[in-house]
């Protein structure tokens, strides 16, 4: 019996401290308006990038992902790790398990080894790659990666297509995006300027990047299949390349979700049709639902009630 | 179990006579989801939802099943487990995560349709309270499962996430750190947290089945509700669950699931959050921390509360703000006093449910987003309008609300084929 105005108490209580808070809040912004911020006015959306594995039908370029490798392999991996990738793992970029064996272990191309035990003395030591073994990182910790990069560290690249709002488009747009910072920005923002050891970047959230540009000159890499060497070529290919790092399963992915898109549907169609079969057809006489809520009786009911005079 | 026209269980099989004399499991399971559950006949697609959720429970049980075989859970090997071993060497790992990823999301969709169907049609009025309450018992639970799980692959947003749900406990004066401490097994997530949220994982699932068995046996007990809200007279107006309602049912869940096929296969991180992506990191906060979608509008109540009102601080009135603002729902059935159920019948009703809908929306839309002043005052007060509408607007509809005439019978409105052209019974 006192349920009702009890709760009704209660619901009036919340809604004062959410009134109050409103007003409180809205007071605050128009006597204490918030400062401007420079990242909030000169932050740039990443640009368009369109690549092969876009879509429903996408697939990867395996041409480009190799030269994304190279890219990767020759510029990002002085720094950046890519612990989740296994070089077996490349065969999906159509290398032949020969050609992956020595990719990892020649000391050519794969520069970097991977941290061992000697057998003989139980020393650590470092051994070459194998392709059962994940691309080994640049340092040996994160103590070490820091120490090398004015104490900002590296972030590992495997998932950063995932891991980043936009996507490939963004890798694409930070790797191209580097600049001198807007005089007008100075302007209105003097103390905004960008920190010694930082390097201005509208792509990046708070616009002040520790990675210095990486590809800078045209024809930095030398692709092997001829390609020009363009900046923009560049971080196109391996923006493309760490889509892959990120998602191995994509083409796996999409191939399976047409056959079971497809299946699903004629499983619906059919099942479709057995409840057509079971409430209207056969020998019995026709089970008539329609509910209230059926387009026809709606229009009825309304009609109805108009002629009735009737609210609703 | 219902209605004294249900058709009772006749075994013609020899070895279902035998099983069905010394275990009637067969007995059960034909009263329960067969030919011998009568329901209304004029029953429309929004009550397809009970069994989709039914459906997703299972696929959950099912995928999560499969990925705890795969799984660390140990705060250095749990995202790698996740990321790497699952996703990159697990047979079919990828679709796994996935489907279970995407499971939840779906799972929850086909939930807040069917507590919005219930809310619609009155499923939560007498003699439905305890369907309706066990159902409320359900969604907490997969809140707190859907939390926990979320958590597992120990990236950003886990590690965040749990930091922050845990810390509306330390809202509570006295024991409130304490709790928050006991509750992790240490000052911060870390090694305890994880191994307890993956044995709760674990576990939750299976009480949620349990309750479902509940939710089910006392819905039985009464029989379904429907679009008319009128009560079952006679064998008119059933129809045998089996085959009339499993054939619908069918149909539809083969269409829903088409749509979750496609979420999962073309857009898997649509509804998530990439910062989950980026391993855990107790020393960088992400910019700005949000729950999965599923919580927004919760999200939002709980941030909308800035103002120190009385003795309680703003963090504890927006902890118990969201606390109740689900907890209101349990008493949802002695709010509304109106005897009609169907919100068809309810003109005044029906526009402040929209409104309800719309405000939620905004709720959720305003959880979700970065922190802008508009934004804040904009959710502030779409929850100051969620909990008047529970607690005072409907009450005062339920008592003043003139409703409309209601069909003398299901079999009548469905037959006639029009609910406003039969004799006019007034109710109430």
């Amino acid at each position: 019996m006192f349920l009702r105005p009890i709760l009704g108490f209660i619901g009036a209580i919340f809604a004062l401290a959410l009134v109050c808070s409103l007003f409180s809040g809205l007071k605050t912004y128009f006597t204490n308006p918030p400062a401007p911020l420079a990242s909030e006015e000169f932050h740039k959306e990443p640009k368009p990038l369109h690549l092969a594995s876009d879509g429903p039908f996408g697939k990867f370029d395996k041409a480009q992902l190799q030269r994304g490798l190279q890219v990767y392999t020759e510029v990002c991996s002085a720094c950046h790790s890519l612990k989740l990738v296994a070089f077996r793992d490349l065969k999906a970029l159509g290398y032949s398990d020969a050609e992956i064996k020595a990719f990892a272990g020649s000391g050519k191309q794969w520069k970097i080894e991977v941290p061992s035990i000697n057998p003989d003395t139980g020393e650590a030591t470092t051994r070459k790659a194998l392709p059962s073994d994940t691309f080994p990182a640049p340092f040996a910790n994160d103590t070490a990666a820091r120490a090398a990069n004015n104490n900002a560290l590296p972030p590992d690249l495997s998932l950063m297509t995932k891991a980043r709002e936009g996507g490939a488009a963004y890798v694409y747009s930070l790797l191209t995006g580097f600049q001198n910072q807007p005089a007008e920005l100075l302007k209105k923002f003097p103390d905004a300027k960008t920190p010694p050891n930082l390097h201005y970047n509208p792509y990046f959230a708070n616009l002040n990047l520790a990675m210095p540009p990486p590809l800078t000159t045209d024809g930095q890499v030398t692709y092997a299949d001829g390609t020009k060497a363009t900046v923009d070529q560049m971080a196109k290919d391996v923006s493309a390349f760490l889509v892959w790092t990120a998602q191995p399963d994509l083409e796996r992915r999409h191939a399976a979700g047409l056959a079971v898109a497809i299946f699903l549907l004629i499983a619906t169609i059919l099942a479709y049709l057995a409840k057509q079969q079971i409430w209207h057809g056969g020998a019995e006489p026709d089970v008539r639902v329609t509910g209230v809520l059926e387009p026809k009786n709606q229009a009825k009911t309304r009609r109805a009630k108009n002629k009735a005079g009737v609210a609703g | 179990m219902s209605f004294s026209w249900a058709k009772p269980y006749e075994p013609k099989h020899p070895v279902m006579k035998w099983l069905d004399e010394r275990l009637p499991l067969p007995r059960l399971a034909y009263g329960a989801v067969g030919g011998g559950y009568p329901v209304p006949r004029n029953l429309n697609y929004w009550w397809n939802f009970g069994v989709l959720a039914g459906i997703f429970l299972t696929i959950q049980i099912v995928t999560g099943i499969v990925l705890a075989m795969h799984y660390y859970a140990t705060a250095d090997g749990a995202f790698n487990s996740v990321n790497q071993l699952i996703m990159r060497d697990v047979n079919a790992g990828w679709l796994l995560r996935y489907a279970h990823m995407n499971g939840a999301s779906f799972f929850f969709i086909v939930v807040y349709i069917h507590i919005f169907r219930g809310l619609y049609y009155g499923s939560y009025k007498a003699p439905r309270e305890l369907v309706w309450m066990l159902g409320l018992v359900i969604y907490l639970l997969m809140m707190a499962t859907a939390f926990m799980g979320y958590v597992l692959p120990w990236g950003q947003m886990s590690y965040w996430g749990a930091q922050v749900i845990t810390g509306f406990f330390s809202a509570f004066p006295l024991v409130g750190e304490p709790v928050r401490v006991w509750l992790l097994g240490g000052y911060a997530p870390d090694q305890a947290a994880l191994t307890r949220f993956f044995s709760l994982h674990y576990l939750l699932p299976f009480v949620i089945a349990g309750v479902v068995i509940l939710h089910i046996w006392s819905l039985h007990i009464p029989g379904s509700g429907n679009p008319t809200g009128v009560d079952v007279k006679d064998e008119k107006d059933t129809l045998p669950f089996h085959p009339y309602y499993t054939a619908k049912d069918g149909w539809f869940a083969a269409a829903f699931l088409l749509v979750y096929a496609l979420v999962t296969f073309y857009a898997p991180n649509y509804l998530g959050h990439p910062d989950n992506y980026i391993p855990a990191n107790a020393l960088a906060t992400p910019a700005h921390i949000v729950p999965e979608w599923y919580f927004w509008p919760f999200y939002a109540i709980l941030r909308s509360c800035t103002f120190n009102l009385f003795w309680i601080d703003a963090k504890l009135w927006g902890v118990l703000a969201m606390f109740f603002s689900i907890l209101l729902l349990f008493f949802l059935p002695w709010l509304d006093k109106s005897p009609v159920r169907s919100g068809n019948y309810r003109p005044v009703f029906k526009r402040f449910f929209w409104l309800l809908v719309i405000d939620i929306v905004i709720l959720g839309y305003v959880g979700g987003a970065p922190i802008v002043w508009w934004r804040t005052a904009l959710g502030q007060i779409a929850a100051a309008y969620y909990f008047l509408h529970f607690l005072v607007i409907l009450p005062l509809v339920s008592a003043f609300e003139t409703t409309d005439p209601l069909p003398n019978s299901i079999s009548e409105s469905v037959l006639s084929g029009d609910a406003a052209e039969a004799p006019v019974a007034t109710v109430g």
